[in-house]
């Protein structure tokens, strides 16, 4: 009976969490963007008019988020063209856009839409893209991301992310739930919650599955969960804490943190829990093992000469070479789908902050400009960082391009977010 | 009517469901520890009287008062803190490490949780490894002064547990490691 009861309070408390969602705000620009216009889509029917404007508004707030893009406001402009054969180029020339996207919605029978749009290069006047997609009425958000990354490829010359996920973790009225949301931060689902922390989500490479620590038993315990079908296995419940789970390239193995020894080490396990196998042997916290794109280097935080430094060592175990030299305090490495840049949190004077190394030339640079930041992950084109960090005394989400030109934060709405790592691209 | 009922009825479900989670995030509720810890106080006699006399305190009447509890006694004071990024037990908490220890061994069935923790800043995954430290820290000085390793379990909450501050006296609180004793 009281098992039910909490349970339907459980149920209750559902829709506050899953309907926490973050909108986009944009705090800095970069030098040189793609000026580009996105004509509202025509309703060839009677559809809601908020919803037709969602395509349009949602591709210009994909395409600004990635700081490359000026989306031009198109009110000033009477004619608005849906049809090629609509477009008066003098319009378009003197709003000064290069970029024009056009597009039609059409409701079809059983809640589906026919959308179609094209991409125009507007000093050319040649059309670059053109698509149809027959979709649910329910996949439209997606549709306009999918949209934005076939823009975004056709311009920049390298595929989007906009359709992508990322997962993080939010504390709300007292409970913590590890959630998965589009790029944007739209559409969040709830994956698991609990009243005890969750912390460090790690996405498998096919994206299917998430590794993260609980400790609802009371102790750091590492889960892995099926986003499919919602199945959840004990990974590593060892004697002290186990956590910090980073999957290996191709997806069999995982490495983790238990504290076995008394003392924080890296260990291997198989992605089914068997075959564990410590790599790292140091005095010192050996933690946050990241491994490199091609599966032969695991990247880590190791405080073995003195405070937290990042070293790198065979993912088979052996030496470790240091590689973090400028400061104190160096932690929380990634590294980009290239394997050629490596993304840390760094102390400096001034707080906590997410800075970026070449590894070829060991030049690092500090993105941005908040003092209380953590754990950034790459986006999977590489061109992006997403992290945490904390504005009014609670966590939000941000994101900044690798060159630090343009920082936005994912602005929250009520919840205290943290732990964010981007996904990689489906299928 | 109905209506109203099945209402109140989720009302009062609510009710008590929150007031029970409630009591269940507060690890340390008093109520619930009376009556076990009256149990512990027994072999915990001799431990009393020495440390007692160690306090300068005025002259309590002589009762049998758990001196994990009492208030002029060392052994009520749980919190050992450290410097940031650091996992040293430094000289001033020596007193309170050795209290604790005189009584472990003086009491061999006792057991003790000893919890680490870290301010909010930097990583998650480093403060949750240096809470540990900070717990592994403190059990090896219990350690060393003939405390068994079956009475001492260590865990740590990292930054979990960790207020939101802004200054050092604030971030100084939440570098520490907490001693629990079983049953409390």
């Amino acid at each position: 009976m009281f098992k039910n009861r909490l349970f339907l309070i459980f149920l209750l408390l559902l829709p506050l969490i899953s309907h926490a969602e973050l909108t986009v705000e944009v705090v800095g620009g970069a030098a040189q963007q793609i000026p580009i216009a996105i004509v509202p889509f025509s309703a060839q029917t009677q559809a809601e008019p908020a919803q037709q404007d969602n395509l349009s508004n949602v591709i210009g707030a994909d395409l600004r988020l990635s700081g490359l893009f000026r989306v031009l406001e198109t009110r000033g402009v009477t004619n608005h063209p849906h049809l090629l054969s609509e477009v008066k180029y003098s319009d378009w020339l003197g709003i000064q856009t290069q970029a024009l996207t056009i597009g039609t919605v059409e409701s079809l029978p059983g809640n589906r839409l026919k959308i179609s749009f094209r991409l125009i290069d507007v000093l050319k006047q040649n059309q670059l893209l053109a698509m149809e997609f027959n979709i649910s009425a329910s996949q439209q958000r997606a549709t306009a991301h999918r949209i934005a990354d076939m823009i975004y490829e056709k311009l920049i010359g390298e595929k989007g992310v906009f359709a992508t996920r990322i997962t993080y973790v939010n504390k709300e009225n007292g409970r913590y739930s590890l959630q998965v949301a589009d790029a944007d931060g739209f559409n969040p689902q709830t994956v698991v919650s609990s009243k005890e922390p969750l912390i460090s989500p790690s996405w498998s490479p096919d994206g299917t599955k998430l590794a993260y620590v609980s400790f609802e038993k009371k102790k750091p315990v590492v889960f892995v969960q099926s986003l499919v079908s919602g199945q959840r296995i004990v990974l590593a419940n060892f004697k002290g804490n186990n956590s910090a789970p980073c999957w290996s390239p191709d997806g069999t193995k995982l490495a983790i943190v238990l504290t076995y020894s008394a003392n924080s080490q890296i260990f291997v396990i198989n992605a089914d829990g068997t075959g564990l196998k410590q790599i790292s042997f140091s005095n010192g916290i050996d933690t946050e093992p990241e491994w490199s794109p091609d599966g032969s280097t695991i990247y880590f935080t190791s405080n073995r000469g003195g405070g937290p430094q990042i070293y790198r060592m065979p993912a088979i175990g052996g030496e470790a070479k240091r590689v973090t030299f400028e400061g104190a305090y160096n932690v929380s490495p990634h590294l980009s789908p290239d394997g050629k840049l490596l993304t840390f949190i760094k102390q400096g004077p001034n707080g906590f902050k997410v800075a970026v190394q070449d590894l070829t030339s060991g030049q690092v640079q500090t993105l941005s400009d908040t003092t209380e930041d953590e754990s950034p992950s790459f986006a999977p084109n590489g061109r992006m960082i997403l992290y945490a960090t904390s504005i009014g005394g609670r966590g939000t989400l941000a994101a900044a391009s690798v060159d630090g030109r343009v920082k936005q934060r994912l602005r929250d709405t009520g919840g205290d977010v943290r732990e964010p790592a981007w996904g990689s691209w489906l299928n | 009517m109905k209506k109203s009922l099945l209402m109140s009825l989720l009302l009062a479900t609510t009710l008590v469901a929150c007031s029970n989670n409630a009591v269940k995030e507060k690890p340390a509720a008093p109520v619930v520890d009376n009556s076990k810890s009256t149990q512990v106080t027994q072999p915990a006699a001799p431990a009393i009287k020495e440390e007692a006399a160690a306090t300068p305190a005025p002259a309590q009447p002589e009762i049998a008062v758990n001196p994990l509890k009492d208030p002029n006694n060392i052994l009520s004071k749980r919190s050992i803190y450290f410097d940031f990024d650091k996992d040293e037990v430094k000289a001033e908490f020596r007193p309170l490490v050795e209290a604790h220890a005189k009584y472990l061994t003086a009491n061999p069935n006792a057991k003790v949780i000893l919890q680490g923790n870290a301010d909010n800043r930097g990583s998650r995954e480093y403060n949750l490894s240096l809470g540990q430290r900070r717990s592994v820290a403190v059990k090896k000085a219990v350690n060393v002064l003939g405390v068994q390793d079956k009475q001492i379990e260590t865990i740590s909450y990292g930054e979990e547990k960790a207020k939101s501050c802004k200054d050092e006296t604030c971030y100084q609180q939440d570098r520490r490691v907490d001693i629990v004793y079983e049953n409390e």
